[in-house]
């Protein structure tokens, strides 16, 4: 038998939401535990700030101008390389349960296999006319899916339809009558994505894909590895967690994020200081991408707001990791417990006040950008405790995982394996990480590359209708953790910004073969 | 400042490069009815008079209202009526390019700006089976 991998995901989740990375809102005991007990990494960065291009990363272990879904509503190729693929063929089960994301979600036509699955309400495709080419959908062999809220026929909206339908209409509504990201506000504060959920919490999507995800261990034989990718929805918004949860983290208790200006003259001034789009979305007078509510206008989000979603966003993150414990339980009850390596993290984060902005977009700093990354393998390896200060991507996971499996890791994936401590990031020339961003949505282009090193946090704006490829952004991570004095244009780093900019073109011009670019099919 | 351009309804546009005569792709998406053969995930429809009403793989009727059909040049033009858009106008364009080379032009002008982007992605796979069929026709 080899190592089995238990592969945690959630959505739109900081790096300080966790109590172990110094996160003060929320109690995150059993992630906490397992970082102690494993590898901890402070600077874990994803591929890209959104959904699909990030988690399409996870997958292929490419970044998206390799992958070619370089922005949300471009689906990943279904021929793109596949780290469940390899693992199945190693003799792998493979499940995926929760959100996947790799195929857009609007989907009117039934085009992709997520939503038709979802629709025909199985779980398992070693049918012919299903991607017959590989026997299962990406390399799983299993597949359950929910998403944010109830919507569209994925397996979740499935179950709630049939067995809790009255408890729907207590769910925000994500989306507003034209498809738009809802702006509407809810709670005691009005904040955009807020509703108080009077849903059962063992009816919530985040308990729901920790119960589907013990059915399925429950079902794996003792003399078969599994890889199994848990996924959840949250914390991402709508912020409606079950309101019976709410009074966990009392909004008015919560103190203001540490990089939230309250001085509207001081936020905008910050503003000013960065590339233009940063402003123009305040103030009400660009929306360069679909991911925020386009209704929705930065400048009118209130101190009251920030402290209120950050208080829900706090309950769910607990929500997850006491759902995570529950998954740990019953690893342990299959007598797996030391057998098992479990890697968490997140597509890419998300704002919550920084700057005076909520959500995400073209916006490169440490809110969007720095995530949670924890890996404890497997106690059977006696594993030693460390924490990583060195950057490392999420393009590193497949090859990460085909490692714990004892593959080497295929041409195709661009990320090594992930180092188990500073020294060995040293001796790997783990010195510096890759972001991109890619839109084009009605008319404005924006195009983003950014290089994060231990020391430095350097943005490139490319030519597009926003930017003239003149624009750029340049933080000392050591003096400015809050990415708060741009210094592009500053005369005494000029070699840096020129030894950053160099890196970006290695990046750029790497060698390797890239899909095409995909087609923008939907918004999400 | 760079300047930009007026962008006040979604307008998107996907076209194919067709090895087949103009006459023969016109052939394939001039008849109203005929849709369901090359949009992928429109599985029926029905059409009355200049009112053609489809309904997708996920099971959603949509009535639409055929505006133009001109063989003359070759153009169809149609608008969904459903009460969930305040604009739509798709414009199928075929357009000789050699005798045995066409290009094949959706273009897909909607309000809201989400749903013109739902349209245009099954726009593609359309022009997809669109070719598919136009080259399979022969001589």
């Amino acid at each position: 038998m080899g190592r089995r991998i238990l592969f945690i995901t959630t959505d739109q989740q900081r790096y300080d939401t966790l109590g172990v990375n110094g996160g003060q809102l929320s109690r995150t005991p059993v992630l906490d535990k397992l970082a102690a007990q494993g590898i901890r990494y402070e600077r874990c960065q994803p591929t890209s700030v959104v959904c699909m291009p990030s988690r399409s990363s996870m997958l292929t272990g490419q970044f998206p101008s390799t992958h070619g879904a370089w922005m949300n509503g471009v689906p990943l190729a279904i021929d793109a390389p596949s780290v469940a693929e390899n693992l199945h063929d190693a003799g792998y089960a493979t499940a995926l349960i929760g959100k996947a994301h790799f195929e857009p979600f609007m989907d009117p036509f039934g085009l992709y296999a997520e939503n038709a699955l979802a629709n025909l309400g199985i779980p398992t495709i070693e049918q012919d006319w299903f991607d017959g080419r590989r026997g299962v959908h990406r390399g799983f062999d299993y597949l359950e899916f929910a998403t944010h809220g109830v919507m569209g026929p994925l397996h979740y909206a499935k179950y709630m339809n049939e067995h809790h339908a009255d408890a729907i209409s207590g769910f925000y509504q994500v989306v507003d009558h034209s498809l738009n990201v809802n702006a509407a506000g809810g709670g005691d504060t009005g904040a955009p994505q807020v509703k108080f959920n009077p849903v059962p919490r063992e009816w919530y999507h985040t308990d729901w894909v920790a119960d589907r995800t013990i059915r399925w261990l429950e079902e794996q034989r003792d003399d078969r590895d599994w890889f199994c990718w848990m996924s959840f929805p949250d914390p991402h918004h709508p912020w409606d967690p079950p309101k019976s949860e709410i009074a966990r983290v009392p909004w008015r208790e919560v103190p203001l994020p540490v990089n939230y200006p309250e001085s509207a003259s001081e936020r905008e001034a910050l503003l000013d200081a960065k590339a233009r789009h940063w402003r123009e979305w305040y103030d009400g007078r660009v929306v360069s991408n679909y991911e925020a509510p386009a209704k929705w206008v930065p400048s009118t989000l209130t101190s009251d707001q920030v402290r209120e979603v950050n208080a829900l966003n706090a309950v769910e993150v607990e929500l997850i990791d006491e759902a995570i414990g529950r998954v740990l339980k019953s690893i342990e009850a299959k007598g797996w417990g030391d057998d098992v390596d479990v890697i968490f993290t997140s597509d890419h984060g998300e704002l919550q006040g920084d700057f005076g902005l909520l959500f995400k977009g073209p916006y490169h700093v440490d809110g969007l950008m720095r995530l949670p990354l924890i890996w404890r393998p497997a106690l059977s390896t006696k594993p030693e405790p460390s924490v990583v200060r060195a950057p490392v991507s999420l393009v590193s996971l497949a090859a990460t995982f085909l490692d714990v499996a004892g593959k080497p890791a295929p041409s195709w994936a661009e990320g090594a394996v992930l180092p188990s401590s500073d020294d060995e990031a040293k001796a790997r020339s783990f010195d510096a990480t890759f972001t991109e961003w890619d839109s084009s949505f009605f008319g404005i282009d924006v195009h983003v590359r950014t290089v994060v090193t231990e020391d430095y946090l350097y943005t490139e704006y490319l030519p597009g209708t926003m930017h003239d490829g003149s624009e750029g952004e340049l933080y000392v991570l050591g003096d400015d953790p809050l990415q708060r004095v741009n210094r592009f244009d500053d005369p005494a780093l000029a070699s840096v910004r020129a030894t950053l900019a160099e890196q970006l073109a290695g990046h750029e011009h790497r060698p390797g073969e890239r899909a095409t670019p995909g087609i923008l099919m939907a918004p999400v | 400042m760079v300047p930009r351009e007026v962008v006040n309804v979604a307008s998107l546009r996907h076209e194919r490069r067709i090895a087949a005569t103009a006459d023969v792709v016109w052939d394939v998406v001039r008849r109203p009815e005929s849709i369901p053969t090359w949009f992928p995930g429109i599985v029926s429809c029905t059409v009355e008079g200049d009112v053609r009403v489809i309904t997708t793989a996920t099971g959603m009727e949509i009535p639409e209202k055929i505006m133009t059909i001109d063989s003359t040049i070759r153009r169809f033009a149609y608008r969904v009526t459903a009460p969930l858009y305040t604009f739509h106008l798709g414009v199928i364009d075929v357009i000789e390019i050699g005798q045995f080379d066409s290009l094949c032009v959706y273009s897909t002008t909607a309000e809201p700006d989400t749903l013109a982007l739902l349209i245009a992605g099954g726009t593609v796979g359309a022009l997809e089976e669109i070719q598919r069929l136009a080259e399979a026709v022969k001589g």
